[in-house]
C-alpha cells in the first residue's frame, strides 16, 4: 500500500507539469480567439477562457508541483481571489465600452468583415 | 457578533497560511496584525452587512460547485468557437431579469454570468441585467433562470430571531 502511495506521490510533479502545459495551451487558444473575434465584447468572451479554465488548470498543476503545503495554500488563495475579482474587472471593461457608446455587432452577418480598430 | 468571529477566523487562517513562520515573536506580530485589521474593519462599519456572509458559507460553496460545472461546459463551447476555421458566432444583446433582492445576491448573479465564458453582463439597472452573449441561442429567455434561482438560494440571509 505504501509503495503504491509512494509511486503516485512521485508521479505527481509529472501530472502537474502536464496540467501546466494544458493550461498554457488554453491560454494560447484564448489569445487566438481575442485576435480573431470582431469587436470588444466578443473579444472579452475569448479572454474569459484564459481567466477561468486556463488559470484553474495551470494553478492545479502548480499545486501538484509545489514543494510544501505553504506554497499550495498561497496558490489556492490566488485562485480564490482570481475568481472573486476576475468577473468584476470583466464587467468593468464591458460596462465602460457600453457607457462609451460602442454598439455591439450582432447577428451572423459579420463572418468575414472585421472592425479595423488597429489601423 | 458572529460576523466578528468569522472575520477573525478568516484572518487568522490567512495569516497562518501565508507566513509560515511560527516563532513566538512572529506569532505575536500576527496577533497584532489581525487585531489592527479587525479594528479597521470595525471603524469602517463593514462588519454587519452583506460583506461577511460566513453564515451562508456552506450554501455558497455548494453554489460554487454547480457554477464550476457550468463554467467548464461554457468554456468548451467558447474554445470550439475560437478554433473553428470559419468564424461562426452569433452575438446578441439580451435583457435578463432577476428575482434576487439583496445587493449581494444580484452581484453574485451578475458575476456568475460574467464568469461563464460566452456571456458578459454589460450594465445593471434595478432588477434587469443587460447581457452580451457570444451565441444568441445560449442566451434565450429562460437560459439564466436556474442560475438566478440558485444564486438567490445561496445568498439568502439566514434570518435569526
Amino acid at each position: 500500500m505504501t509503495e503504491l502511495l509512494d509511486m503516485i506521490w512521485s508521479f505527481l510533479p509529472v501530472i502537474g507539469a502536464a496540467l501546466c502545459l494544458i493550461g498554457g495551451l488554453l491560454a494560447i487558444i484564448g489569445t487566438v480567439g481575442v485576435l480573431r473575434f470582431p469587436d470588444v465584447y466578443t473579444r472579452l468572451h475569448a479572454a474569459s477562457v484564459t481567466d477561468t479554465s486556463a488559470m484553474t488548470i495551470a494553478i492545479a498543476g502548480m499545486v501538484m508541483m509545489s514543494p510544501n503545503w505553504l506554497v499550495a495554500f498561497k496558490l489556492v488563495a490566488i485562485w480564490t481571489f482570481f475568481f472573486l475579482t476576475g468577473p468584476a474587472s470583466s464587467h468593468a471593461l464591458a460596462n465602460a465600452a457600453h457607457v462609451a457608446g460602442i454598439k455591439p455587432l450582432t447577428g451572423k452577418s459579420l463572418k468575414h468583415e472585421r472592425q479595423d480598430d488597429l489601423s | 457578533m458572529s460576523y466578528l468571529f468569522g472575520l477573525i477566523t478568516v484572518l487568522v487562517l490567512l495569516w497562518l497560511g501565508l507566513s509560515g513562520h511560527y516563532t513566538s515573536l512572529m506569532l505575536s506580530f500576527g496577533v497584532v496584525a489581525v487585531f489592527l485589521s479587525v479594528l479597521l474593519a470595525f471603524r469602517m462599519r463593514v462588519l454587519d452587512r452583506d460583506s461577511s456572509p460566513y453564515d451562508r458559507l456552506p450554501k455558497i460553496i455548494t453554489y460554487w460547485g454547480w457554477l464550476l460545472v457550468e463554467i467548464v461546459k461554457a468554456n468548451w463551447i467558447v474554445i470550439k468557437a475560437c478554433l473553428r476555421a470559419e468564424l461562426d458566432i452569433n452575438p446578441a444583446v439580451v435583457t435578463v431579469s432577476t428575482k434576487c433582492e439583496s445587493d449581494l445576491a444580484r452581484t453574485t448573479f451578475a458575476n456568475s454570468i460574467t464568469l461563464t465564458p460566452g456571456t458578459v453582463s454589460m450594465a445593471i439597472e434595478g432588477h434587469s441585467i443587460l447581457v452580451h452573449a457570444l451565441n444568441a441561442e445560449d442566451a434565450e429567455a429562460n437560459a439564466f433562470e436556474e442560475m438566478d434561482r440558485r444564486a438567490k438560494w445561496a445568498t439568502d440571509r439566514v434570518e435569526k430571531a
